[in-house]
């Protein structure tokens, strides 16, 4: 028997073993969590419009953001976010505070290994792919304005 | 005005979203960078196609805590800049509209990467 | 042929385990040397404490041993960091002649087979053989960083914070090295490293059956055949594979990955690391032949052998399995073949006081 042909019926053999888990209770997970952190999103939204009226809405939310990135930053440091996304999954992933998260994981981990080296260097090892593709896609956009 | 509907339903669609994106991650073994990256897009395209600002009117923070929110905003910066400066603003809109969120994420992760070290993990969950 | 067999029976001296805090309370805790209550040994770093970690597990297995560091000739070890940085300070610590080795997990099986052919053949009087691994330091160099909030793949394995060492050497004792395989690197097309049991289950099962054949075997004939860290898919995957060759694995079969925690903890499919099978045999297995309980084991480490480098290119994984044969010697029993043995044991003892009065 050829080498190929092994493999993919080892391969085909081995996705049949796979534990099949049920997906219901992550998904409800995921649901769960994400729901939450956008609700206390609104929270900071209320807030920061009731004390600051003169902002406009895109102003507030900007400081809403920044606000729940630098809670995320926290939650980070202190040990507690991962085990919120270990439990949440893709809930603790998609909204803002996952890309927060995914900035200051590396930072902390790598801390060890210097400032500059370490803090500085690995800072984007997760977040970097979301930075370029935000920029090129933010300039494809751009052009696409142009003849809007 | 604070209303509780505007509460329920960021929760109920920031957590679809999420519910959408853990559907995702169950199927294709997707990692943390390639999901932002998917939802990134999601939500520029959305901007583009200028379905995101009746989405958030709907919406609330269960549109913009996202990060298609953050996608949308790269869009509409980069789309308003244009039209108001041309050519340079093509390159400066995107950044200068998310230039907010982009700083306090590196800043507070270098406070705190100062401040903390990280901790092994008591087991999965 | 791939299994070396030992005639002068090099003698396996003593083991010596540690553990990390989620290890020791696993149901093999009573059988730990030592337990570490804090996993960061009060070492700045993780890769610090790995070495740190290594270093107390080789000299706690000297001092078992009743010898001292002068006494070893050897050190035959690795780990799984890059440049197996953890071993190689150990041995700048500790002054021991080195021998570096890598196959990833199946390193402790690697070094135990190469230091018996070393005392086999006259070559060392006593050499240490032993690896570690430690959580943190694995995870930040394969995977993600701690405090990233991600969830893992029910497929995936937790690789164990802890290790184990033991001493080869010509002086008797009552368990001894009867035969070594060194396996082939096997490829059956598993690209996904967060499956690395069912990469490395078709080593195991290559390793396992040249084993039986060369040793004109069957599985019945041992007391225990551990795996090193196949987890719970892989060794159900192995058990499959050895059932297409006609080899039964019944009771006597257990995985060390799946051995090491208790089933309360979130592990996923168990327990993995180079310092799975060492931990595991030098606590568990070793205590086990040395009260007679188990009269021969095949210990199976297995290996991943590939870099964060190779699998973001979307290379497959390949596998190595490395097996040793340990056997329990019963001075007691009047069997021909145990007296035979006597005999020779009573002769090397012979040979080494007369090799000593030269």
């Amino acid at each position: 028997m050829d080498k190929e042909k092994r493999n993919t019926n080892y391969n085909l053999y081995v996705e049949s073993k796979l534990p099949k888990t049920k997906a219901w209770p992550s998904l409800f997970k995921a649901f769960l969590v994400g729901g939450i952190i956008c609700a206390i999103g609104q929270g900071f939204f209320d807030l920061y419009s009731h004390f600051f009226p003169n902002l406009a809405e895109s102003e507030v939310t900007t400081c809403m953001l920044m606000s729940i990135i630098f809670l995320t930053c926290f939650f980070t440091g202190i040990g507690i976010y991962d085990v919120v996304g270990a439990w949440g999954g893709a809930g603790s992933v998609i909204p803002i505070t996952g890309f927060s998260n995914s900035i200051s994981s590396p930072a902390i981990e790598f801390k060890k290994e210097g400032i500059i080296y370490g803090i500085c260097v690995k800072m984007f090892t997760i977040a970097g792919p979301v930075i370029v593709c935000g920029v090129v896609g933010s300039i494809i956009c751009g052009f696409i304005g142009l003849f809007i | 005005m604070i209303s509780i509907w505007d509460y329920v339903i960021s929760f109920l669609v920031g957590g679809f979203i999420c519910f959408l994106g853990q559907i995702l991650v169950i199927r294709t073994k997707i990692t943390t960078a390639r999901i932002l990256v998917l939802f990134l897009i999601i939500g520029m395209v959305l901007e583009v196609f200028n379905v995101y600002a009746p989405f958030k009117e709907f919406a609330k923070a269960g549109a913009s805590v996202p990060i298609i929110g953050f996608g949308a905003s790269l869009a509409r910066g980069a789309i308003t800049a244009t039209k108001e400066y041309g050519l340079i603003g093509i390159f400066t809109g995107g950044l200068t509209a998310t230039a907010g969120g982009i700083s306090m994420a590196i800043f507070a992760s270098f406070l705190f990467a100062l401040i903390f070290s990280s901790k092994t993990k008591k087991g999965g969950h | 042929m791939q299994t070396i067999k030992f005639k002068n029976k090099p003698y396996l001296l003593n083991g010596y385990s540690i553990v990390g805090p989620l290890e020791g309370k696993g149901p093999l805790h009573n059988y730990f040397d030592y337990i570490l209550k804090d996993d960061t040994l009060k070492e700045k770093t993780f890769e610090k404490s790995e070495r740190k970690l290594l270093q107390d597990i080789i000299v706690g297995a000297i001092d078992k041993s009743g010898l001292r560091v002068s006494d070893i000739d050897f050190f035959f070890g690795g780990d799984l960091l890059n440049q197996i940085v953890s071993s190689s300070y150990t041995a700048r610590e500790l002054g021991i002649p080195f021998v570096g080795l890598y196959s990833a997990c199946a390193t402790m099986a690697e070094s135990l087979a190469l230091a018996s052919i070393f005392v086999e053949n006259g070559l060392a009087n006593n050499v240490v053989a032993g690896t570690c691994t430690h959580f943190s330091s694995a995870e930040r160099q394969y995977r993600f960083p701690l405090e990233l909030g991600n969830q893992r793949p029910p497929t995936s394995q937790w690789t164990i914070t802890g290790g184990g060492a033991s001493i080869i050497s010509n002086s008797p004792s009552k368990i001894r090295v009867v035969a070594a395989t060194f396996g082939r690197v096997t490829d059956f097309g598993i690209a996904d490293v967060n499956n690395m049991g069912a990469a490395m289950a078709p080593a195991a099962c290559d390793t396992i059956s040249e084993h039986l054949k060369n040793m004109g075997r069957s599985p019945k004939d041992y007391d225990f055949i551990a795996t090193g860290d196949l987890g719970k898919l892989g060794s159900e995957i192995l058990i499959d594979l050895m059932e297409h060759q006609k080899l039964v694995l019944g009771k006597n079969y257990a995985d060390c990955g799946c051995m090491i925690y208790d089933k309360t903890e979130r592990v996923f499919m168990g327990g993995s690391g180079a310092g799975c099978s060492a931990s595991v045999l030098n606590s568990y297995i070793l205590q086990k032949l040395a009260k007679g309980d188990f009269k021969r084991v095949l210990l199976v480490s297995t290996g991943a052998l590939m870099s964060t480098t190779t699998s973001q290119q979307g290379d497959t994984i390949p596998g190595i399995a490395h097996a040793v044969e340990l056997e329990y010697i019963n001075e007691k029993n009047d069997n021909l073949k145990d007296k035979e043995l006597k005999q020779k044991v009573v002769t090397t003892k012979l040979n080494n006081k007369k090799k000593e009065n030269k």
